[in-house]
C-alpha cells in the first residue's frame, strides 16, 4: 500500500504542538503514508479570521489549497481541526460558482485548481485501517485505561465533515482498541474544552476543562487520548490552573492519539516527543509496560 | 434579566442578518436544544436561543450588544443539534461581524486577542505566539494573564522566541489589504 498526499501541518504543529506534527509525521511514515509539507503554506486564519469575515477566513485557507495543488497535490491532510475546518470551509466556498469571484478577488488568484482535504485522523481509519494496524503493532498498550477525547469540531457539524459519528466519534476509540489499550466510555467525547478562551478568558476554560478532568478522574481514566491542539492545551498545560482554580489535584496525562499509536507501533518516547508534554505520562506508561 | 421592550421590529436587521448568514432565522420555533447543549451558556448574558428569538423581532441593539455573541466559541453543538438544520453558529458568526462594524466589542479582551492574533498573521504569514501575547498585552492593557504557564513552557521550548516568516508573507499581506480595501469600498456603496 502506498498512500501519498499534501500535508498542512498549521501553525501550532511548530510551537504548542511540536510533539503532533512530529508523532504524526514518525506515525505516518511508519505505516506507508508519504506526507508531503505543502512548500510555503501560511496560516489558515484560525478562529479569529472567520469570526471578522467569512470571505477573508476563505481566502486565507484558499491559499494554502490552491498552492498543494499547484504542488500536484490533490488531496491534502491536517492533524489540525481548526485548521481542518477552515480548509473545508474555503474548498466548499471555493466550489460555489457564487462565491468563487469573491474568494478569487482577495487571493487576487483564480481558484478553480484546490486540493480536497481531510483529516489525518480521518486518513489513517479509513486508508489505512484497523486490520493494519492490529497487524503492525508490535507494543500492546494492555493495561492501560485510556478516554478518548475527540474535542468539538473534529466531527462537527457533520454536514461539513462528512466523517464519523457527531455525537459519538468511535474513530480514536478503534484505533486505541486495535492497539489494545482498554477504552472507557467517555461521555463527554465531543464537548467543547474552552476552546481559545484561554488567553481572553480563562475562567471559561477552568470551568469547562475543569468538567472534562472531572469526569476522566471519575472513570480512573489513566490516559486522556486528543486528536487537537488546543483541546491539549487546555487539559495538558492548564491543568495546573484548572487545579488552582477548582481546588482539584487531578494529575492525568493528555497525549496525541498519534503518540501512543506510534509507540504501539515501536516508535521510541523521543520519536512521538513524549518529553514535550506538561503532566508526564511516563510513569503510567512504564507500568503498563508500554515504555 | 434586562428587559427588552418588543415594540418597532428593525426589519432591515433580520433581513441583513438573514442574507449574511444565508439561514432562515424565521424557522427557529425556540425549542431550546440549542440552549441545552451550549457549553458557554453558563457565561452567556443571552442564551442562544434567545439570541435566535430576539433576531426574529429585529431587536438589533439588544442582539449586537450582548455578550454572548463574543463568548461563542463556534463549537457547533447548536448548528449540529437543531431540528431545523438552521446553522445557527453561523448567524452567532454573522452577528459577531455586525456588532464589530457597528464598533460594538462587550468583550473587550476577546477582540483584542482576535485583533493580535490576525496582525501577527498578516505581518508574518503565520502566527508567532509571543507576539501575539505581547500586542495583547499592549491593546488591553493587562500583563500577561497566563504568565503562570512560562515555567511548564519554557524548558520545553513550546513558545518560539522567533516568528515563522513565510517566503509569500507579502501575498499573505496583501489578502488583508485587498480585504480592508473591499470593506472601504462597501461602505462607500
Ligand atoms: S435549536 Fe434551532 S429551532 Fe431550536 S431554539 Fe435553537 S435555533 Fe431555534
Ligand atoms: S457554537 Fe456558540 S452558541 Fe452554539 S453551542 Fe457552541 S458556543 Fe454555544
Amino acid at each position: 500500500m502506498s498512500i501519498s498526499v499534501g500535508y498542512y501541518p498549521g501553525c501550532s504543529g511548530s510551537g504548542t504542538s511540536v510533539e503532533y506534527d512530529k508523532s504524526t509525521r514518525a506515525v505516518c511514515k511508519k505505516l506507508g503514508i508519504e506526507l508531503n509539507e505543502i512548500d510555503d503554506w501560511s496560516c489558515c486564519g484560525s478562529t479569529p479570521a472567520h469570526t471578522v469575515d467569512h470571505t477573508l477566513s476563505a481566502a486565507l485557507s484558499a491559499r494554502n489549497l490552491v498552492l498543494a495543488a499547484k504542488q500536484g497535490q490533490e488531496e491534502v491532510v491536517t492533524p489540525c481541526p481548526s485548521c481542518l475546518a477552515n480548509l473545508r470551509t474555503a474548498s466548499r466556498k471555493i466550489e460555489d460558482e457564487n462565491y468563487r469571484p469573491k474568494v478569487e478577488a482577495l487571493l487576487d488568484e483564480p481558484c478553480d485548481e484546490a486540493a480536497s482535504v481531510a483529516s489525518t485522523l480521518q486518513l489513517i481509519v479509513e486508508r489505512v485501517g484497523m486490520d493494519a494496524i492490529k497487524k503492525a503493532v508490535v507494543k500492546p498498550l494492555k493495561d492501560l485505561n485510556v478516554a478518548c477525547y475527540y474535542g468539538c469540531i473534529m466531527n462537527r457539524p457533520p454536514e461539513l465533515m462528512q466523517f464519523d459519528d457527531p455525537e459519538n466519534p468511535m474513530a480514536m476509540d478503534d484505533i486505541m482498541e486495535a492497539c489494545g489499550a482498554t477504552v472507557l466510555p467517555f461521555p463527554l467525547k465531543v464537548e467543547c474544552c474552552g476552546a481559545a478562551a484561554g488567553m481572553p478568558k480563562k475562567d471559561i476554560v477552568t470551568e469547562l476543562s475543569g468538567r472534562l478532568l472531572d469526569v476522566a478522574e471519575s472513570l480512573n481514566t489513566e490516559i486522556i487520548v486528543t486528536a487537537c491542539p488546543l483541546c491539549q492545551m487546555n487539559l495538558d498545560l492548564r491543568q495546573g490552573q484548572v487545579n488552582r482554580a477548582n481546588g482539584t489535584r487531578y494529575d492525568i496525562p493528555v497525549v496525541y492519539f498519534t503518540q501512543l499509536l506510534g509507540l504501539a507501533l515501536g516508535l521510541s518516547a523521543e520519536e512521538v516527543g513524549l518529553s514535550k508534554l506538561v503532566v508526564d505520562p511516563t510513569p503510567r506508561l512504564r507500568f503498563a509496560g508500554v515504555l | 434579566m434586562e428587559t427588552i421592550p418588543l415594540n418597532s421590529p428593525d426589519k432591515e436587521f433580520i433581513r441583513e442578518v438573514q442574507e449574511r448568514s444565508g439561514q432562515n432565522v424565521l424557522s427557529c420555533y425556540q425549542c431550546g436544544n440549542c440552549t441545552a447543549g451550549c457549553p458557554y451558556n453558563f457565561a452567556y448574558d443571552l442564551s442562544v436561543s434567545r439570541v435566535m428569538r430576539l433576531v426574529q423581532l429585529g431587536q438589533r441593539e439588544a442582539v449586537l450588544k450582548s455578550h454572548s455573541i463574543w463568548l461563542c466559541a463556534t463549537c457547533q453543538s447548536c448548528t449540529t443539534r437543531c431540528p431545523n438544520s438552521i446553522d445557527v453558529a453561523k448567524i452567532m458568526d454573522v452577528l459577531r461581524h455586525m456588532a464589530r462594524e457597528a464598533g460594538y466589542a462587550t468583550e473587550r479582551n476577546v477582540k483584542a486577542f482576535g485583533d493580535a492574533f490576525l496582525e501577527s498573521v498578516e505581518k508574518h504569514g503565520r502566527v508567532y505566539e509571543l507576539g501575539v501575547t505581547a500586542s495583547y498585552i499592549r491593546k488591553t492593557g493587562r500583563f500577561w494573564t497566563d504568565v503562570d504557564l512560562a515555567p511548564a513552557m519554557l524548558p520545553k521550548n513550546k513558545l518560539s522566541i522567533k516568528p515563522h516568516e513565510v517566503r509569500g508573507k507579502e501575498h499573505v499581506s496583501a489578502i488583508f489589504k485587498r480585504f480592508r480595501e473591499r470593506d472601504t469600498a462597501k461602505e462607500n456603496s
